[in-house]
C-alpha cells in the first residue's frame, strides 16, 4: 500500500483531479482485457471451437476405396456431401437408442425435478425440522460419480445380493427382473434420478429464499394455507429456475453414456448402442467409422439444440402470455 | 441482507409464546415437511449405506448373508484390494486427485481471469465473447470428445495424462460464475481508485480484485473439481494404458472383469466405497465456506 500512496501525492501535485498519466493508464486499461481473456480465448479455440469445425468437416468426408483397397493410397478421404447424414437418418439402430432415450428422458425429467421442487418447497417450509442435514444428505449424490452411483445402484439390482430381492422373498411376492424389458428403464432412470435430484433442488430453494417474507405475510392474513401459499405464490415466483434447471435436464439427459455403459457388464439386455452417445462411440472406436460418428454426433448436438431452445422459447411465450393476460 | 434477516426473525417470534407454553411447540412442528425430507435422505443415503456395509464382506458372505449385515471381511478387501495388480487401485486414486485438483486450479485461474475482464471492462467484442463462450457451456461434450480425441491423436498426445487434463482446464460455466462473481464482489469504484493511485491493470487485479473474488472461486474451483473427478467419458475415450486411469475409469474396468469372475464383486465394492470417501470429506469439511446459493448464479450483494 505504501507505494500507492507514494504515486499518489505525486499524482495530485501533478494534476489535482486528473488522472496521473492518462495516457499510459488508459492505453493499459484498453489492452487489459484483451490479455485477462487470453487463456480463456486460446483454450476455447484450440477445444472447442477446432473440435467442433472439424466433428462438422468430418461428418461430411467419407473414405474411397479404389480397386481392393491395398497398397498405399488405395485408400483416400472424399468429400461425401450429406451421404454420411442420410445413412444415420436411415440406421435403425440410431433411432431406436434416441427412442429409448426419448422414453428415459419422458421418465427422468419429471420425476426429478418434481421430487426436487417438493424438496425445495419443504426445506422452505416453517417450523421444520433436521433441514440442514437432510439438504445435505439429498445433495450429497452430486458429489458422487456417475460410475460410482450406477456401480451401487447395479449391485442393488442383483437379485442374489439386493436388499428388496431379499425382502420380496420374504413376503413370498413377486420377483420382478429389474435389469431387463420394461424394468430396465426405470432402473436407469432411478439412477439418474437419485443423482440429480439434489443439485436441482439446491437451485430451486436458493430462489425460493430470494423471494421476500412479506409476499406471503398477506396470504397468510388472508387465512391461506402452506399449501396454497407454496402453489399459488411460491410456485409461480420460482418459475425462471424451474425452466432453467428444465432446460439443463434435457440438455444431460439427451447425452446419457455413463450409467447404462456401466449397468452394461452386469446384464446382457444393454446393448452398445443403448443410447445415441454410445453408438457414437460404437462406430468412433469400434467400428472405425468416424465419418458417420461425427454426422451422428452432429445430429445428437443439432437435436440437443433444437429441442432445448425449442422448450425455452415456449417457456418465454408462455410466460409473456401470462404476463399480458 | 434485510429481507433475510426478517424471515429469520420471523419464525423465532412465532415460537416463543409456544415455548412458554410447553408441549404444543411439539406439536408445531411441521410434520409431512420434515417426514418428507427424511424420506428423501433415506432413499439418497441408501446406496452409500449399503455400499459401506458391502465392503465388510468377504466374497462368501456377500451372496450368503442379508444385505445390511455387517460382514466380517473388511481388512481382507482392503488387503487384496492392496494387493490387486501391484495396488494399481492408489495409482488410480492418485491419478483422480492429479487431474481434478491441477485442473480444478489451472480452470479455477483461468475462469478467475475471463470473468474479471467480462465484469469490470468495458471493451470491444465484450458481449460477443461473452456470448461464445456461454455456448461453450450448451455444447454436449460428445460432440467434443470425438473429434478432441481425432485432434489429439494427431498432435500424438493420446493416452497421455495431458489428453485428460488440457481439454477440461476451460470450463465455460467457470468463466460465468466467476463473471457474475465478480461483478457483484468487485465494485467499479474500487478499481477506479486504484488506477487514480496509478497502480497498474495487473495490480489492481492480483492486489485487490483476486482478494474480494475469493468466496466465488472457492465455488468455481469446487465444481470443477467434482466435474473433473466424476468425469468418464474423457478418460473413456482417451486412455487405453491403465496406469493413467482415474479411479471412475479403473473401477469401471474392473466391473467389466466381475462380470466374467464374481470374486473381483468384492474388490469393485470395496473400491466404490473408497472412492466415495474422498469427496464426501471434501464436503463435509468445505461446505461452511462454499456458497452453495453461487452454484445456480446467484449472489447476494
Amino acid at each position: 500500500m505504501s507505494t500507492t500512496t507514494g504515486r499518489k501525492s505525486y499524482g495530485v501535485k501533478g494534476a489535482p483531479y486528473a488522472h496521473p498519466s492518462p495516457a499510459t493508464a488508459r492505453k493499459g486499461a484498453l489492452r487489459a482485457p484483451y490479455f485477462f481473456l487470453l487463456p480463456a480465448s486460446v483454450l476455447f479455440a484450440l477445444f472447442f471451437a477446432l473440435p467442433i469445425g472439424y466433428a462438422v468437416f468430418l461428418s461430411f468426408r467419407k473414405v474411397h476405396v479404389s480397386g481392393l483397397g491395398l497398397g498405399a493410397g488405395a485408400r483416400h478421404e472424399v468429400w461425401a456431401g450429406f451421404e454420411n447424414y442420410t445413412d444415420a437418418f436411415q440406421d435403425s439402430e440410431l433411432l431406436h437408442g434416441a427412442l429409448r432415450v426419448l422414453g428415459y428422458g419422458c421418465i427422468v425429467v419429471p420425476v426429478m425435478l418434481g421430487l426436487a421442487l417438493l424438496f425445495a418447497l419443504m426445506l422452505d417450509s416453517e417450523r421444520v425440522r433436521l433441514a440442514p442435514v437432510t439438504r445435505l444428505a439429498i445433495f450429497l449424490p452430486y458429489a458422487i460419480p456417475g460410475v460410482v452411483a450406477a456401480l451401487m445402484w447395479g449391485f442393488l439390482y442383483l437379485p442374489s445380493v439386493s436388499p428388496f430381492y431379499y425382502v420380496l422373498q420374504k413376503l413370498h411376492m413377486p420377483q420382478p427382473n429389474l435389469l431387463d424389458g420394461g424394468p430396465l428403464y426405470l432402473a436407469i432412470s432411478n439412477i439418474a434420478v437419485w443423482g440429480g435430484t439434489g443439485f436441482n433442488m439446491i437451485v430451486i430453494y436458493t430462489s425460493l429464499r430470494s423471494i421476500p417474507v412479506e409476499v406471503y405475510e398477506a396470504a397468510r392474513l388472508d387465512g391461506a394455507t402452506p399449501l396454497q401459499i407454496a402453489l399459488r405464490i411460491k410456485i409461480p415466483m420460482v418459475a425462471p429456475s424451474l425452466v432453467l434447471t428444465f432446460f439443463f435436464s434435457i440438455i444431460a439427459t439427451l447425452q446419457v453414456f455413463n450409467e447404462p455403459t456401466t449397468l452394461k457388464p452386469l446384464t446382457n439386455s444393454l446393448n452398445t448402442s443403448w443410447s445415441p452417445l454410445m453408438k457414437v462411440y460404437q462406430d468412433a472406436f469400434h467400428r472405425g467409422d468416424i465419418y458417420a460418428a461425427a454426422a451422428e454426433a452432429t445430429l445428437i448436438a443439432l437435436a440437443t439444440l433444437v429441442l432445448s431452445f425449442g422448450f425455452l422459447r415456449a417457456a418465454n411465450r408462455r410466460t409473456k402470455q401470462e404476463a399480458a393476460g | 441482507m434485510s429481507t433475510l434477516a426478517v424471515r429469520k426473525a420471523a419464525p423465532a417470534a412465532g415460537t416463543t409464546p409456544g415455548a412458554a407454553q410447553g408441549p404444543p411447540l411439539r406439536r408445531r412442528i411441521a410434520l409431512v415437511p420434515t417426514i418428507t425430507l427424511l424420506i428423501g435422505a433415506v432413499y439418497t443415503l441408501l446406496p452409500v449405506a449399503w455400499v459401506v456395509i458391502a465392503s465388510t464382506k468377504s466374497g462368501h458372505e456377500l451372496f450368503s448373508t442379508f444385505t445390511f449385515l455387517p460382514g466380517t471381511g473388511f481388512t481382507q478387501n482392503i488387503k487384496d484390494l492392496n494387493a490387486y495388480r501391484g495396488g494399481i487401485y492408489w495409482q488410480w486414486m492418485g491419478n483422480s486427485a492429479l487431474y481434478a485438483g491441477l485442473g480444478a486450479l489451472l480452470s479455477t485461474a483461468v475462469s478467475a481471469f475471463g470473468g474479471y475482464a467480462l465484469a469490470t471492462y468495458r471493451f470491444t467484442g465484450r458481449e460477443a465473447m461473452f456470448n461464445v463462450l456461454l455456448a461453450g457451456v450448451l455444447m454436449p461434450p460428445v460432440i467434443l470428445a470425438v473429434p478432441q480425441y481425432l485432434l489429439l491423436a494427431k498432435a500424438d498426445l493420446t493416452d497421455s495424462c495431458l489428453s485428460v487434463l488440457l481439454p477440461q482446464i476451460l470450463s465455460p460455466y467457470g468463466v460465468y460464475l466467476s463473471r457474475i462473481y465478480a461483478a457483484a464482489a468487485v465494485p467499479a469504484d474500487v478499481v477506479e481508485a486504484g488506477r487514480m493511485d496509478g497502480a497498474s491493470e495487473w495490480r489492481i487485479f492480483t492486489r485487490i480484485a483476486l482478494p474480494m473474488m475469493i468466496p466465488g472461486m472457492v465455488t468455481v474451483f469446487l465444481f470443477q473439481f467434482v466435474a473433473v473427478w466424476n468425469n468418464f467419458l474423457l478418460p473413456y475415450i482417451m486412455l487405453s494404458d491403465d496406469e493413467k486411469f482415474p479411479l471412475t475409469l479403473g473401477l469401471y474396468t474392473l466391473l467389466e472383469q466381475g462380470s466374467n469372475t464374481p470374486a473381483l464383486y468384492t474388490l469393485v465394492i470395496t473400491g466404490a466405497f473408497l472412492a466415495v470417501l474422498p469427496l464426501i470429506a471434501l464436503f463435509l469439511v468445505i461446505q461452511r465456506f462454499w456458497s452453495l446459493d453461487l452454484l445456480s448464479g446467484a449472489v447476494k450483494s
